[in-house]
Formats: C-alpha cells, sequence, structure tokens
C-alpha cells in the first residue's frame, strides 16, 4: 500500500528531528523498554523457579496453597498494575505532547487535517 | 464413557437448540452487518467504528478460544499446577502487546499486519513473506479450534458419532465461511462480543457452582484436587507433567517464551486494533481485555482444579487430550451423569464452547484471508493494481478455501490437547511475526533483507522443528502415531526457533548492501508515535 498521497517525507523528517517529537519518543521508550524487560524478567524468573526449584516452589504458605500457586497469582497482580501504571503514564505524558506534534503539524499541513480523525479522538475523552 | 454419552444423547435436542438459537441470532447480526459493509475498509477493519469497550471484548472474544476454556481447563485437571502455566503466560503476554505494539500498529497500518512490515521496506517480498506467515500461523490455531470441535462433539454423541462428528465440523466450517464472507469484520466482531459474553457468564456460573461445594475455600478445592487426581502433594506442585527430566523441563521454559512473546504477534489479534478510530481507543481496548482475559484466566484455575476434584480420574482420562474437562464438570455440577440438571449444564456449556469456536475459527479465518487478499493478491499478485471492489472479492474466495483446509486438516489431529496445539501456533507467531515487527518499529536500521530474513527464519525453523517434534511422530499421541522422526525433543520449539527469529533479522540487515530510507523511518516514526496521518 503506498503511503497516502498528500504525506510529504520531509515535513516527517521536520518533525522527527523537533524537540518535541524527541521528547515524546524518549519519554515513551523510557518507560516501555525497561518495563518491558521488567515483567519479562519477572515472568522468567517465576518460570525457571517452577521448572528447576520445585522445591523451594512447593513450600507450603497457607494450608494446601503453595509458593508456586501464590507467586502464579502474584503474575496476575503485576500484569494488571503494569497495565493500569502504563494507561496512567500514556494519559498524562504521552497523549498530550502527541497533540500538540498532530495540531502543529496540521496547521502548516492543512491537507492531512482530515486524515486521522481527531474529532473522534476528542469524542473518546 | 458410553454411559455418559447416552445420557447426553437424551438431550441432545437440547444442546442442538441452544446452539442453535446461537446460530440464528449471530446469523442475523451477520445479515445485518452485511448490509452496511460497503467498501474495504468495511470489510477489513469493521469501519473503524467500535469502542475500546466493544473492541476489548471482541479481542477477549478472539483469544479465549477452545484452547482456553477447552484446552486450560483440560491440561489443569490432568496434570494440575503445571497446566496454570498456560494461564498466566497467555495474560502476561498482553502488556507486549500494550506497550510495544497495539498503538504503534493502529497508528501506521491500515488493514493487514503487513502494513506495517512493509511500511518502510520494498513491498513485494516482505508482503509475501508476512502473508505467508499469516496464514500459517492461522492454520495452526484454526486446527487447535477444529480439535476442540472434535472432541466436544465425540463427548455429546459417543462412539456412534463418527459420521456425525465429520458432519459438525463440516458445519462449523461453512457457518464461518458465512459470517466472514457476508458479515465482514462488522459481523465478526459482533459475534465475538457475544461469544465472549457467553463465555464469561457460561463460566463465571461454573466457578461459582465449584467454589460453593468447596465453601469458597480454595485451599480445600486443592486438597480435593489433590486427593482425587492420584498424585497427592505433587499435583499442586510444579513439574508433574513437566518436571520428570532435563528435557521436559526445557519443554516447560520452551513453552513459558513461546506464550509470553507469541500474543503481540498474532495476526487475527493485531488487526482486532483496526476497529477502532485511534490509537488510545486500541490502547483502552487492550486494557479492557486484560481485565476480561485476567478474570477468565482466574476462573479455570477454578475450573482446572474442579474438573480435577469433582469428575474422577477415570472419566477425565477417556479423553486423553483433557479437551473435555469442562463439559464433564459441567454435568457433574448440574447433578451429574442421567439427571435433568446435568443434562442441562452440559448442554449450555457445550453450547458455549460451541459458540467460541466458532467465533474464533470465525475471527482467524477473516484474519488469515485479509491478509490473503490485501498482501498476497492486491499487493503481489496484481502489483497494487487490484481494485478495493476485486480485492475484497479475492478475501471472500480465500475464505472459502482456508475454511476448506481447516476441515481437511482437522480430521487428522484429534488426540492433541488443543491448548498445546495453539502454544505451537504461539510460537510460530512469536518467531517469525515478532522480530520483524519489533525490529520494523524501533530499529532505524533494519531493511527489506533483514525483514525477510527474520520471517523466514523464525517461520522455518519453527514449523520445521515442530514436523520433527514428539507432536508429530514417535508416540501414540502424535498426529502420525505410526511414523518415526521425532528427532527434536520438545514439543514447543521457541526456546530455539524465536532467538533463531530475532538473529536472522540481524544477521540479513547487516549482510544486505542495502541502506535503510531514513526518510520512510521518520515517517513511521513519527507516525506511530502520534498518529499522524493515521488511517
Amino acid at each position: 500500500m503506498a503511503p497516502p498521497p498528500e504525506t510529504v517525507p520531509e515535513s516527517f523528517q521536520r518533525i522527527e528531528e523537533s524537540p518535541e517529537f524527541r521528547q515524546l519518543r524518549s519519554s515513551f521508550r523510557n518507560f516501555a523498554f525497561p518495563v518491558t524487560a521488567g515483567f519479562v524478567l519477572w515472568y522468567l524468573l517465576y518460570v525457571l523457579l517452577s521448572c528447576y526449584a520445585p522445591g523451594f516452589m512447593s513450600t507450603k504458605v497457607v494450608g494446601n496453597i503453595n509458593l508456586a500457586l501464590v507467586l502464579g497469582i502474584l503474575q496476575f497482580v503485576s500484569t494488571f498494575a503494569i497495565a493500569a501504571w502504563y494507561a496512567r503514564f500514556a494519559g498524562r505524558q504521552l497523549d498530550p505532547r502527541a497533540a500538540v506534534i498532530r495540531g502543529r503539524a496540521d496547521a502548516t499541513l492543512p491537507a492531512q487535517s482530515g486524515d486521522h480523525a481527531p474529532v473522534a479522538e476528542e469524542a473518546a475523552e | 464413557m458410553m454411559q455418559l454419552a447416552t445420557s447426553a444423547g437424551d438431550h441432545r435436542t437440547l444442546i442442538m437448540s441452544l446452539f442453535g438459537v446461537f446460530v440464528l441470532a449471530t446469523l442475523g447480526i451477520t445479515l445485518w452487518a452485511g448490509r452496511s459493509t460497503r467498501d474495504a475498509s468495511d470489510f477489513y477493519a469493521g469501519g473503524r467504528g467500535f469502542t475500546g469497550f466493544q473492541n476489548g471484548l471482541a479481542i477477549s472474544g478472539d483469544y479465549m478460544s477452545a484452547a482456553s476454556f477447552l484446552g486450560i481447563t483440560g491440561a489443569i485437571a490432568l496434570s494440575g499446577y503445571d497446566g496454570f502455566l498456560y494461564s498466566i503466560g497467555f495474560l502476561v503476554a498482553w502488556l507486549v502487546a500494550l506497550l510495544l505494539v497495539a498503538e504503534p500498529l493502529r497508528n501506521s497500518g491500515r488493514y493487514t499486519m503487513a502494513d506495517v512490515l512493509a511500511f518502510r521496506m520494498r513491498q513485494r517480498p516482505v508482503r509475501t513473506a508476512a502473508g505467508i506467515s499469516t496464514i500459517v500461523v492461522s492454520i495452526f490455531y484454526l486446527l487447535a479450534q477444529m480439535v476442540g470441535a472434535g472432541s466436544l462433539v465425540a463427548l455429546l454423541l459417543g462412539a456412534q458419532g463418527d459420521a456425525a462428528k465429520r458432519w459438525v465440523i463440516v458445519a462449523v466450517g461453512a457457518l464461518m465461511v458465512l459470517y466472514v464472507v457476508i458479515g465482514g469484520m462488522k459481523g465478526t466482531t459482533w459475534v465475538q462480543i457475544i461469544k465472549a459474553v457467553l463465555l464469561i457468564l457460561g463460566a463465571g456460573l461454573m466457578t461459582v457452582l465449584v467454589l460453593a461445594k468447596f465453601h469458597f475455600n480454595l485451599s480445600e478445592l486443592l486438597g480435593s484436587a489433590a486427593k482425587a487426581s492420584g498424585s497427592g502433594d505433587k499435583f499442586l506442585q510444579p513439574g508433574l507433567k513437566y518436571g520428570t527430566n532435563g528435557t521436559t523441563k526445557l519443554n516447560f521454559l520452551s513453552l513459558g517464551i513461546a506464550l509470553v512473546l507469541g500474543t503481540a504477534a498474532l495476526p487475527h489479534i493485531l488487526v482486532r486494533f483496526y476497529t477502532v478510530p485511534t490509537a488510545r481507543t486500541a490502547r483502552k481496548s487492550v486494557l479492557w481485555s486484560i481485565g476480561i482475559i485476567g478474570v477468565f484466566y482466574l476462573m479455570t484455575l477454578a475450573l482446572g482444579f474442579g474438573a480435577a476434584a469433582l469428575v474422577g480420574r477415570k472419566a477425565l482420562a477417556a479423553d486423553k487430550s483433557g479437551n473435555t474437562a469442562a463439559p464433564l464438570l459441567a454435568e457433574h455440577l448440574g447433578g451429574g451423569a442421567g439427571t435433568t440438571g446435568g443434562a442441562v449444564l452440559l448442554a449450555v456449556i457445550s453450547a458455549v464452547a460451541f459458540a467460541t469456536i466458532l467465533a474464533v475459527v470465525a475471527g482467524l479465518t477473516l484474519a488469515s484471508s485479509s491478509s490473503f487478499a490485501h498482501d498476497l493478491y492486491a499487493n503481489v499478485i496484481r502489483r497494487g493494481k487490484a481494485t478495493e471492489k476485486e480485492e475484497v472479492a479475492s478475501a471472500k474466495f480465500a475464505a472459502v478455501a482456508i475454511g476448506a483446509v481447516a476441515i481437511l486438516l482437522s480430521i487428522f489431529a484429534d488426540k492433541l490437547n488443543a491448548a498445546a496445539l495453539v502454544a505451537l501456533a504461539f510460537a510460530v507467531a512469536a518467531s517469525a511475526n515478532l522480530p520483524t515487527l519489533l525490529y520494523s518499529l524501533f530499529w532505524k536500521r533494519f531493511n527489506t533483507t533483514g525483514a525477510v530474513a527474520s520471517t523466514y527464519a523464525g517461520l522455518i525453523t519453527s514449523v520445521g522443528l515442530v514436523v520433527f517434534s514428539p507432536v508429530v511422530s514417535g508416540n501414540a499421541k502424535a498426529l502420525i502415531p505410526g511414523g518415526d522422526f521425532d528427532w527434536f525433543p520438545l514439543e514447543n520449539p521457541g526456546l530455539v526457533s524465536i532467538p533463531v527469529g530475532f538473529l536472522a533479522g540481524v544477521i540479513g540487515t547487516y549482510l544486505s548492501r542495502e541502506k535503510a530510507d531514513p526518510a520512510k523511518y521518520a515517517e513511521l516514526e513519527v507516525r506511530s508515535l502520534t498518529g499522524l496521518g493515521a488511517h
């Protein structure tokens, strides 16, 4: 699929080099990359413990509930927590910055304004 | 088993009518959706008009397949704690989709996964690779659904059901093609939404009934399950299925890695992000689905251990795959075999399971036929010169062809656990699609050669290793029990094939003299992060 004809590649490069965009990108990457590494490692730790430390994982905590089950449930808890954390972060740090960049691009490139449904975005607020 | 089949047989009419209501209702919606499906954006992306909550439900509907409901319940019922890994991996995996994939994909793509992969590359080679891998992943996934359907029919119809089983599978295949051809993405999305609600209600009802039997005391439930399983405390500890020796432990690790990295690269899940208007709504839909899917997977604990505690080892083991644990549990909770309550609950849960299978199969067929039409037909075969009408028509033909393939394949694989089969689809997706997707989005230097290399290397390694694994030959449960070419010891290839996919992308990129186009990368980056110029 060819990109929409009205997009001018030079203007994208100009936006990419702008300080606003660099800030948006680094704030996204500084969140998403380390957090991804973190939860993948935490999950791998759980899988490796299940594989290679079954004795430790079989430690009973309450009644028939052992450490393996508790750690498994904690994976659920951490998943919910990270999802909520990201939603909050993206709403506060990413969305406003992206909106500013979009607004400025629309002002300089009026041909694009109809293309990305800013109205629907506002309606979703 | 025979006795159960007859008692179920008496109430077959009930099951058929419940399922008939679902089919009629969804067909009605599909016809309605079909009337408002006019252009390609309606057919592929449901007009991009769904809300975050609606799409969250639809994603959950697409994701909680026969593998989750029948497969995981069976895996926990038979292997105890080791079966629970599926639930955890299937859920944690959503964070990869949420943080790295959903929003950039929504912003920079249009109809298929390949839109993003081919964005800054040469179109034909990358779209060919991505189209092939989309279809292969979807067929593995389809196979799992059809196996689930087969187990269910065998349970309900018993030994007399061999011919009936074929007919049911043909009917499921025909229905899914109808949904896709008539309703497109809009119709399919509504089918997913209805199915997700039914599945959550059904699983929720069973969970409450199970917990009530054990005074809402999880420890008591686990204790009874351990006792009834015949394995004692080992049933609740890691290692019952995967702890035997070094190979089985590696198998567990391999499965775990494939599960957590596969979701964000499943084509039929990725196309769901195009059904909403903006990246923000795509994010909201993932948040909803994490909530819905998380609750559902917590319920699989009660269902799996409940089946182990209540149904009993002998009845459970009648189907070696474990796929019948959930319906058997339903029958027990309703009052047991031969009682009206048992038959009613069995009928309800079986109808829910059929609805689940039908909906997921429709989603898979849509995703793979879209990729065939938009990537292979329009961009590769016709070199971008096909009209929108021709493209959509070719998608409909592809849906019929893929339906036929799924029906044929399902005749062979009926002894495998649906969750284990789906895990293979996850491994293929994580090996072939995820490296290409992540490099495309985040690595500036990545080029066409790298994209083609990572897709094919991941695809060929993962599928090749499955062919030479114990899943296909060398034992009684294998696809070809008589064969003996299982030299690769792991059932899931992820441990090897995922690194191969990531590595091949790097090697391909550096071996090629082709320079990545910085202007195209700037465009992809700006569009994916800001939503500028999104469709």
